[in-house]
């Protein structure tokens, strides 16, 4: 089975909408969404109804820390000087239905499925929020999910890039940097834990979305990078009045 | 893995029978059971352990499975069909005819003989070639040694067991935190020992301690048995291998000593700069390290001692983007009739490709007919015309700065001036041509395909059309 993983949307449709016509471009039959669907871009309304639609059509999707972050509606109440996050997080609350906000609310925080484990930051404690950013964090998270012996894979997103870690010869994990476009065999008598970048906001200097599509029969994972219309997609961040700063991040992808 | 039996099936493949029975797997010749015809000869691998007998027992097998399975091109053996690791691990590849250099390095030694000159050179640079293959393709072989090195009767070389190679692409099973040498002993490059997998140096490395054993008969550093003996190629230089055989020429000297330097930034760039001294012996720029008999000294090496102490692993980067970044540059300098302006323009074009990249080799090529030369006047004859022709090049090249380029002068002789040019590239994997644009028949090439619009077609690899100009200055004049 050929699984499309998709995590960090931010309300950015154009990425998404590329994500998926090239997942399916390249087989993919499943669809998962780990989280973060919401926040900083400008069509999280659109980006919901999007991903309820691929939900009932069979599609995995997952809570992130930004389905909860804009629940609230006075955030910046009583808070003078908001942050740049928590200013989108009050507008996305108000451009969602209550029936969108719910949905988000109650998603789940991770699956299994076959030998994978989805979560949107951390299995060890989901809920946290922690980042899996080195070997360490990577080791908690892997460990945690390990422990029932079905889990080989952990797939996660939440740090919006793109990377692997393995057990190599040695006892700590190894970390691997993916080049984009090449199947990684990862055989499951081996443990492994991804982090399969953001689709709708790279930070790493390269504007094009991230995803991953993951082959559980072929036990290959490939990590891709998708050209999207990313201009069309900042100016709309501009157009809604966000501030400026997510409009940049999308053109330069920092 | 249990031995299989001659007769017996397996996974629709016949076995046949048993070719080499080694410490880590089986050999055996293999068939289609449903006697399809195969369109080569097979063997299948089988490794003696299994995933039963623990993982890191089978890891160098799972590895070979990994790599094997995408290399490309002549210089490996064609991959056919892999077990499932988990339940019956065993690799289906091509039977690749020829000798192991091992095995010539044994008939040597029975014989109590050395291999000459001339076919050590030619050996080695089919080895190098068949190195910068691989790592062209992202992949370093960690492993080569006479016994993985085999002599195809066509010439090539064909690298086999990749069970410790490493391929940027993927990650590395064999990697870990504590960073343990790993390799044969007595090939194993010093970067090797400290741990580093990646570097495509670590070949050359190998390819020099190949190619000192086969003009010498013994191995540069011994067969050490312990990490601290293997840590001595850290700091160490071998006897030099003309001490040892006089007859050998210093030029030889000269590259088994640069392929066996204890720091990689010190040996060559890539083993494609490798393979072109081996095949143009007459360019070396033959050294120090080629003409000493005596050795290192002692302070140099107490030096070296105390830097390899405080050596440890640092990432490499892309094989194939390391090696890009030491490309061979080839320039076609006219000798007819070549205007001012166009020698001028090329020298500075040269200048700029080279400038951007410390190490990279320059070849200076200029195509003459063959009619120019006469066997029976002196003036024309072939060596004195091409004498005369390359202390044109040398001349052309003065201005230039080539302290940090190697850098030869080749006259060719060819009718066809386009086709000597690309065969030329070809043969010698040059990164990039650079040359005149041909300017005259620029109104005809709508019909008649120029020397360099064939050239820019047909090359294999950049072709960089310089057209003519002066600077300022100098149409004042």
């Amino acid at each position: 089975m050929k699984y499309a993983l998709l995590s960090d949307i931010h309300g950015n449709l154009h990425a998404l909408d590329a994500c998926l016509a090239h997942a399916q471009a390249h087989g993919a039959e499943r669809i998962a969404i780990l989280g973060d669907l919401v926040g900083y871009g400008a069509f999280p309304s659109e980006v919901v109804a999007r991903c309820q639609s691929l939900q009932n059509e069979g599609a995995i999707v997952l809570r992130g820390n930004h389905e909860e972050l804009i629940q609230s509606h006075h955030i910046n109440a009583r808070n003078l000087s908001p942050s740049l996050g928590s200013q989108t997080a009050e507008w996305t609350h108000h451009q969602l239905s209550p029936a969108q906000r719910f949905w988000l609310e109650i998603l789940p925080l991770t699956v299994q499925v076959e030998h994978m484990l989805m979560v949107h930051a951390s299995a060890d404690v989901p809920e946290r929020w922690r980042y899996v950013e080195d070997e360490r964090t990577a080791s908690l998270s892997l460990d945690a999910a390990c422990a029932n012996p079905q889990v080989r894979y952990v797939f996660g997103g939440h740090v919006h890039h793109q990377s692997l870690y393995y057990r190599g010869a040695g006892r700590q994990l190894m970390a691997f940097k993916p080049t984009g476009g090449i199947p990684i065999p990862t055989p499951k008598h081996r443990q492994w834990i991804a982090t399969i970048g953001s689709v709708g906001q790279p930070r790493d200097g390269n504007p094009r979305a991230m995803y991953a599509l993951f082959d559980s029969t072929a036990e290959k994972l490939t990590f891709h990078r998708v050209a999207y219309d990313h201009r069309a997609a900042a100016r709309a961040v501009r157009e809604a009045g966000l501030p400026e700063f997510f409009a940049q991040r999308l053109e330069t992808g920092k | 893995m249990k031995r299989l039996a001659a007769g017996s099936e397996l996974d629709g493949f016949r076995i046949g029978a048993c070719l080499h029975a080694g410490g880590m797997a089986h050999i055996y010749e293999v068939s289609y059971a449903d006697d399809r015809a195969a369109p080569f000869e097979m063997v299948m691998k089988v490794p003696r352990m299994t995933a039963g007998d623990g993982a890191e027992n089978i890891v160098s097998f799972e590895v070979e499975h990994q790599i094997l399975q995408v290399l490309q091109g002549t210089h490996v053996p064609r991959f056919v069909a892999a077990g499932d690791l988990m339940t019956i691990p065993y690799l289906v590849m091509e039977h690749v005819p020829g000798l192991t250099l091992q095995q010539v390095l044994n008939e040597h030694a029975q014989q109590r003989t050395h291999a000459a000159v001339s076919d050590m050179a030619r050996i080695g640079s089919a080895i190098a070639r068949a190195a910068h293959s691989l790592h062209q393709q992202n992949t370093c072989h960690l492993d080569l040694k006479p016994a993985n090195v085999l002599l195809h009767p066509d010439g090539h070389v064909v690298l086999l067991d990749f069970g410790l190679s490493c391929h940027a692409h993927y990650p590395d099973f064999l990697a870990e935190e504590l960073r343990k040498a790993v390799g044969s002993p007595a090939w194993i490059a010093p970067e090797q020992v400290v741990g580093v997998r990646g570097d495509p140096r670590s070949d050359i490395f190998a390819i020099g301690v190949m190619l000192y054993e086969l003009a010498t008969g013994e191995l540069p550093f011994g067969n050490p048995q312990t990490t601290g003996g293997m840590r001595q190629r850290l700091w160490m230089d071998p006897a030099p291998p003309r001490r040892l055989r006089e007859d050998l020429p210093e030029w030889f000297q000269e590259v088994v000593l640069r392929c066996l330097e204890p720091e990689a930034a010190k040996r060559y760039p890539s083993a494609a700069h490798l393979a072109f001294d081996l095949e143009h012996p007459e360019q070396i720029k033959v050294t120090k390290r080629g003409k000493q008999v005596l050795g290192t000294p002692f302070l140099t090496h107490l030096k070296r001692w105390l830097k390899a102490a405080g050596m440890h692993y640092q990432p490499s980067p892309l094989p194939s983007q390391q090696i890009d970044e030491v490309p061979i540059v080839m320039v076609a300098v006219p000798h007819h009739e070549p205007s001012d302006a166009m020698l001028y323009s090329l020298r500075l074009s040269v200048a700029r490709s080279l400038g951007l990249r410390p190490g990279a080799r320059l070849a200076v090529v200029t195509v003459i007919s063959p009619n120019q030369s006469s066997t029976s006047e002196h003036d024309k004859s072939e060596t004195t015309l091409h004498r005369q022709y390359r202390t044109m090049l040398q001349q052309w090249a003065q201005p230039l700065d080539l302290s940090q380029h190697q850098t030869s002068y080749h006259v060719l002789e060819s009718s066809d001036v386009a086709n000597a040019i690309v065969r030329y590239a070809e043969g010698n994997n040059v990164s990039m041509i650079v040359m005149g644009a041909a300017t005259r028949g620029l109104q005809m090439q709508r019909f008649v395909a120029t020397t360099p619009i064939k050239v820019a077609m047909e090359s294999p690899c950049t072709v960089i059309l310089v057209k003519p100009s002066l600077p300022f200055e100098r149409l004042m004049d």
